[in-house]
């Protein structure tokens, strides 16, 4: 078989491309997607007077206000007990904009001083210190692109009918962001762990002084103390000025605004990892301590809410993302899992990071089930939905990671469905 | 990263547990002493570790509770606008589990630690301890835990087991 052969090879069923032929057709330039045409002769309007001058802090163009997220709500009476979504089909590439960071805070989001705030370390240590954040500034840092999703993202997918939802809606809490800071193992063999040490107990400076407790082998793993988000400060709704960030496990852990870390031998057993982010059983067992967040993908377009102009060809894209490690491939269906293509990866694939993924679809405009389904580098494969939802508890809505299906209808509306 | 920090960060990993290597940081840290600990660790271990001096009975407690709680948790713990604190037992298991402080909480000592450091909503960290050891107890004899006269301290909290206790695995374990 030829390059230009498995061009115009279908995948897999219902219209499916080779994941390879976007990169062949421009070599070959013999595909049209369905993109205007070049404009015409006139100049446009802002060719012809100069610009607007430099300003001191940029801001998307006026015509992306739409862009915002979504799905904000808050416990009834409150404003700060609650979430807002990342808009992920308005979205692309793997970074998410910090400004458009998911959301979700206990008690608010505090006006720190940055000045007054301290990182105390104490219990089972030698010496039980306290580092300003100027302190900080000075230790050596390293950065990470890496996703933090919330344990509860997708949890609306519990409901025994699928409710009308868009994708931000639906899987909105989760983000992935360069984040910047100390290795916490470097603080904490500064301030000399004792033996007997198994865990930490991380506290913000919220009012919920939102408290986990955290093993220590994650903390020596790849725990860090990040200060920088994006490349700027961490934002307030972030954990401004420092955060714990544990990379790939429940958002909830990577306590924002920390301000205290306690060494211990065993957890504290807060409300936050006992009465909520624990999963109950349907035997009325809980598992507590149900920390990595499980490999899942979603197609973020075309996605639920958005439409389908008219038949033609088009590139199925989405994220998936593992807490245990790199995604290794994934793969998309046209026709309700009957059959399934592999989907082209965006480079690079990074450990614990949201990977971008795209494929061909000509859509023949009948109606067509889409899904996807990632693997990890360990081989586990994002469940259905049916399986997932097997054992749960009625209502057991932490780490719901199935494979999510968007029925396009005839129309071109896409819509959530289970199958 | 620096091929410096991939250094640091190499030796970190392989000495970490071990005894502390000179050159990993600055060193910056600023010592703390006993006093400043303690007035930052607001920390309740389930074993009792961190309870502070005070007590409280859900007879006192029920003031408490009128005045700071009721007002969002509703009369007797349910039927508020924000989480029900009271009831559900048995529910599970069933078609519509509700999960409460009775019907679900592992430990006692959890109760205690929120309360000092979440609640009331609006004015946390506005409690005495002895407020927070009786709304701690009112919360449980509504729940049928304990009685009503059972004083609660740093000694008895720890000791109080709770319904749902042996219904917890840990999915985790260091
Ligand atoms: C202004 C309303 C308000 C008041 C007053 C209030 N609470 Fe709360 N309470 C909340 C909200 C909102 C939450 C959920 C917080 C979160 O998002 O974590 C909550 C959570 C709780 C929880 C955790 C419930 C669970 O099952 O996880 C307990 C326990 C609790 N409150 C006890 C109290 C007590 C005791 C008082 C009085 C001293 C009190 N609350 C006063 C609003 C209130």
């Amino acid at each position: 078989m030829t390059d230009k052969d498995f061009e115009m090879t279908p995948a897999a069923g219902n219209g499916l491309m080779d994941r390879r032929m976007f990169l062949g057709a421009t070599a070959a330039g013999g595909i049209s997607m369905l993109v205007a045409q070049p404009a015409a002769a006139n100049r446009p309007a802002w060719t012809q007077t100069p610009g607007k001058g430099m300003n001191s802090y940029g801001s998307p163009s006026r015509f992306e206000t739409d862009v915002q997220r979504v799905g904000i709500g808050s416990q009834a009476g409150t404003v700060g007990s609650g979430a807002s979504r990342t808009p992920l089909e308005q979205l692309n590439g793997v970074i998410t904009p910090s400004g458009l960071h998911f959301e979700r805070h206990h008690n608010g989001i505090p006006d720190i001083d940055p000045d007054q705030h301290k990182l105390l370390i104490h219990g089972l240590v030698d010496r039980p210190l306290s580092f300003s954040l100027e302190t900080l500034d000075r230790y050596p840092m390293t950065s990470r692109i890496q996703f933090l999703e919330c344990s509860g993202n997708s949890g609306a997918l519990l409901s025994p009918t699928p409710m009308p939802r868009t994708c931000a809606q639906l899987h909105g809490l989760v983000a992935a962001s360069e984040w910047t800071g100390v290795p916490l193992a470097i603080l904490l063999e500064e301030a000399g762990v004792k033996p007997e040490a198994r865990w930490l107990v991380a506290e913000g400076a919220d009012a919920a002084m939102m408290s986990r407790s955290v093993p220590l082998d994650k903390a020596f793993d790849d725990a860090l103390l990040a200060l920088y988000q994006n490349g700027e400060r961490i934002r307030p709704s972030n954990g401004y000025p420092m955060r714990l960030f544990l990379p790939g496990w429940e958002g909830n852990m990577s306590v924002k605004w920390l301000h205290r870390i306690k060494v211990t031998s065993e957890p504290a057993m807060t409300k936050d990892e006992t009465s909520k982010y624990s999963d109950l059983l349907s035997d009325g067992t809980a598992q507590l301590f149900t920390f990595p967040m499980g490999v899942k993908s979603v197609i973020t377009n075309p996605s639920g809410g958005l439409n389908m102009s008219k038949p033609g060809l088009y590139q199925i894209t989405g994220l998936a993302w593992s807490g245990a490690g790199r995604i290794n491939r994934v793969e998309v269906s046209a026709d309700g899992g009957k059959s399934w293509a592999q989907a082209a990866l965006d480079q690079p694939v990074l450990t614990k990071n949201l990977t971008r993924f795209r494929t061909p679809w000509r859509w023949n405009g009948a109606p067509a089930t889409l899904m996807s389904r990632a693997v990890d580098e360990h081989g586990s494969v994002q469940p259905t939905r049916e399986s997932l939802m097997a054992g749960r508890a009625k209502g057991a809505f932490y780490h719901y990671n199935a494979i999510q299906a968007w029925r396009v209808g005839e129309n071109g509306e896409v819509g959530n469905v289970y199958v | 990263m620096s091929m410096f920090n991939r250094w640091l960060i190499t030796l970190l990993y392989l000495t970490a547990g071990t005894t502390l290597q000179a050159g990993e940081g600055p060193s910056l840290g600023t010592p703390l002493s006993a006093g400043e600990v303690a007035a930052a660790d607001i920390t309740v271990m389930p074993d009792g570790e961190g309870l502070p001096t005070g007590s409280g009975t859900a007879k006192t407690g029920t003031s408490v509770y009128l005045a700071n709680c009721m007002a969002c948790h509703g009369e007797k713990g349910t039927g508020g606008i924000n989480d029900t604190l009271v009831g559900g037992h048995g529910s599970l298991t069933s078609d519509r589990p509700q999960k409460t402080i009775g019907s679900f909480w592992p430990y006692a000592t959890t109760l205690f630690d929120y309360v000092r450091r979440a609640m009331p909503y609006q004015t946390p960290g506005s409690l005495a301890n002895d407020e927070i050891y009786a709304v701690t107890a009112y919360l449980l004899y509504l729940n049928d835990i304990i009685d009503q006269d059972k004083e609660l301290n740093a000694e008895t909290l720890p000791e109080v087991k709770m319904p749902n206790h042996d219904n917890f695995v840990w999915a985790y374990s260091p």
